[in-house]
């Protein structure tokens, strides 16, 4: 369990001002909104499915993503883990519950989006998307910012992880544990 | 910047405290704790009221045009295939392979051709679509062709039941015919496919006719207007089953097109734009010349027919589709496709009058029919104009346009349908915000069964790209394959197909009434009452 709240942090680096706690935790709460519409926007459409997103991917990935969505049995797999992996992330992350971890595994679905379709200079894609990019996106932004909250911890302050921090240090004295 | 926040509080920093110092939760906990939870409720309040607009939105509109998102339903009645049909066919060039494929013979190096590309191009499905065809218990059991290479190769795409390359050992092999006429009299064959040239469509289907054999005609019906009466007496009078080749009816989007227009959705439609562009040497009829053709290899005489005569020549034979003395031009070769297809949607009939113009502006080949050309098509019984656009040096993409009153319809592959500002029909709607003129009140993609009312750049973008069908939920079906199986069906069931005699008179007419016009460089006219071209 410890590896959700893992904070090895020096007692300054935690000793955010309220403004700085209260943007930071804006700012997860705001990623985990864009995630849980993501997701539950999937949940709710029946024709949704990845196979079309993994089929137009370009670039120096393509190889890869075709080949997930050239089997209808990968492509299940991949829809489901998209479809509440994305909604679990984003009630994670506006709950601050297990953060860390929906933290790591939507900056990981970050990673795959950016990499299925990178803006790179010469490519172009049957998805619409809603602006210009090189190189940077929106995608890139969403996944950077995510690692500035993962290094900025808020769910020990704000956030369900905190009752369960709570129970983990007084699961450890009980039971004689070192941190 | 601003205060420290809870300065004192050991959890909050991450510090394991000794047992001296168990944790106790305190309402100050308990309130950081459960901070964010009140978005949940901010969440589920947008999110309910957005999925009940969009709800809202789509039931209204569903109920409000009374057009369902229902694929639609089969033309005919299934029938069993247990009686085998023995097919003959002439004319195994390029088109007429399509439709020995499409009734089950593909050529040993077609699959292995479509073997090796879908190998690199994950795109191309064509190997997979043909295995997915219905196996429609048919045997060729004459083929013929003045060409031998064509007629060679007809014979071994008719012994390929297997499905497979060359290597793989075949089924019977069919008779080879030298003259179209001994194939019509010969007895192991019940009906024919005829894919010539356009100048023997018509002298082809009646001796089939006389002769008993039911008939599958590659568009257009007829060469010249004459004949147009005689085939279609004798079909009617023989009663064999008859099938032009507009593949265009078994499209999903014309059929469910047909339905919305009978559904009242456009109003008063005034105006049907429909269109050719293309812009490649193949697109013009500049076909490829065989090495091996020569007059050795090639029946001239026969090939010549009806048509003025002319010493042998390669072009001639391959490019036919470029002189008026063997082809009906874009007329027979394109327009009638989207008259056709307008007619099956509208039921149009023939036109009252047509008025054409045109010319020879790019390919300045030798050819004599025109590669640009508009017709005009007036309609006064439907109060409609019909304009047909063509280019054969300009691809530029324009979908089929039936404009209403009441909304406008684009066909292509897909249907889409937006209400007018100014409609009477949809003003309440619209006044209401129930209807965005901005966006599609019908949108239907074979295969789809959502209503897109809301967001459509997607579904439209994968349309438009060919990506729309996943094997999951439709499957992508060859529409020849469809026009084959249903005339063969129809011949098991005694009934005719869906593009029959009548309808493939008013095609030959209308065809022709835009080349005589062309012509004669005058509008002309069809006297209902006389059944002539005045």
């Amino acid at each position: 369990m410890a590896i959700f709240f893992k904070t090895k942090k020096k007692i300054s680096e935690l000793d955010f001002t309220s403004t700085q706690l209260i943007l930071l935790v804006a700012t997860r709460v705001l990623i985990g909104w864009h995630f849980l519409y993501e997701g539950l926007s999937k949940i709710t459409n029946p024709n949704w499915s990845s196979y079309i997103y993994l089929l137009d991917s370009k670039g120096p990935f393509e190889f890869f993503f075709v080949f997930l969505g050239s089997s209808p049995a990968l492509v299940s797999i991949i829809d489901f883990l998209n479809i509440y992996g994305l909604t679990l992330i984003g009630i994670g992350l506006i709950a601050g519950l297990f953060t860390r971890a929906s933290l790591i595994s939507g900056m990981a679905l970050l990673v795959f989006y950016y990499l299925s379709h990178p803006p790179l200079a010469l490519l172009s894609y049957s998805m619409p998307s809603e602006g210009s990019y090189l190189i940077v996106n929106k995608t890139l932004i969403e996944l950077f910012s995510m690692a500035v909250l993962l290094v900025f911890p808020t769910w020990h302050r704000i956030g369900i992880d905190r009752f369960l921090k709570h129970k983990l240090i007084n699961h450890r004295i009980d039971h004689g544990e070192e941190g | 910047m601003g205060k420290r926040d809870d300065k004192n509080n050991k959890a909050d920093e991450g510090v394991v405290p000794s047992s001296e110092q168990k944790v106790k939760m305190d309402r100050r906990d308990v309130l950081k704790g459960i901070a964010t939870l009140p978005l949940f409720g901010a969440f589920a309040y947008s999110y309910y009221k957005r999925r009940s607009h969009e709800h809202l939105l789509k039931s209204n509109l569903t109920r409000g045009i009374g057009l369902s998102y229902e694929a639609p339903a089969p033309a005919y009645t299934p029938v069993s295939r247990d009686n085998q049909i023995r097919l003959g066919i002439i004319g195994c060039g390029s088109r007429g392979s399509h439709l020995l494929r499409a009734a089950g013979f593909a050529h040993p190096a077609w699959i292995e051709d479509v073997k090796r590309n879908a190998a690199v191009n994950r795109h191309d499905k064509r190997y997979e679509e043909y295995l997915a065809q219905d196996d429609l218990n048919v045997v060729i059991t004459g083929v013929c062709d003045v060409f031998d290479v064509h007629a060679t190769a007809g014979i071994e795409a008719a012994m390929n039941i297997q499905k497979e390359g060359s290597s793989v050992a075949s089924g019977a092999q069919p008779k080879r015919y030298l003259n179209y006429k001994d194939l019509m009299a010969a007895e192991d064959i019940d009906a024919v496919i005829i894919a010539t040239p356009d100048h023997w469509h018509g002298p082809m289907t009646i001796e089939a006719a006389k002769h008993g054999k039911h008939v599958y005609v590659e568009k257009p019906l007829t060469w010249t207007v004459e004949e147009t009466y005689e085939v279609r007496k004798v079909i009617k009078d023989s009663g064999v089953i008859f099938q032009l080749g507009h593949q265009g009816r078994q499209t999903e989007s014309y059929i469910k097109a047909r339905e919305a227009v009978e559904a009242g959705l456009l109003g008063n439609v005034s105006l049907i734009e429909v269109c050719t562009n293309r812009n490649d040497p193949n697109g013009a009829w500049v076909y490829p010349i065989h090495p091996d053709a020569n007059p050795k290899t090639i029946d001239w005489k026969q090939f010549i027919g009806p048509a003025p005569w002319h010493d042998f020549s390669l072009e001639r034979f391959f490019r036919w589709r470029c002189w008026w003395d063997y082809s009906t031009g874009l007329n027979g070769d394109l327009l009638t496709h989207e008259y056709d297809a307008v007619n099956q949607i509208m039921q149009v009939g023939i036109p009252h009058s047509a008025m054409a113009s045109g010319g020879i502006y790019f390919f300045k080949d030798g050819r004599t029919v025109p590669d640009t050309l508009q017709v005009a098509y007036e309609f006064p019984k439907k109060d409609l104009t019909m304009l047909y656009s063509a280019t054969l040096s300009s691809g530029k993409y324009r979908p089929k346009l039936f404009m209403g009153h009441d909304a406008c319809m684009e066909v292509s592959d897909k249907l889409v349908v937006t209400a007018e500002d100014q409609s009477t029909r949809y003003r309440d709607k619209i006044a209401s915000g129930e209807i965005n003129p901005r966006f599609p009140i019908y949108n239907y993609t074979p295969g789809q069964k959502n209503v897109d009312a809301v967001t459509s750049a997607t579904e439209q973008y994968f349309a438009s790209r060919g990506l729309l069908y996943s094997y999951r939920d439709g499957k992508r079906v060859d529409t020849t394959y469809l026009h084959i199986a249903e005339w063969l069906d129809c011949i098991r069931l005694g009934q005719q197909p869906s593009c029959d005699i009548d309808q493939a008179f008013e095609e030959a007419i209308t065809a022709h009434m835009a080349t005589k016009s062309y012509h004669e460089k005058r509008m002309v006219f069809w006297d209902e009452e006389k059944e002539v071209i005045v």
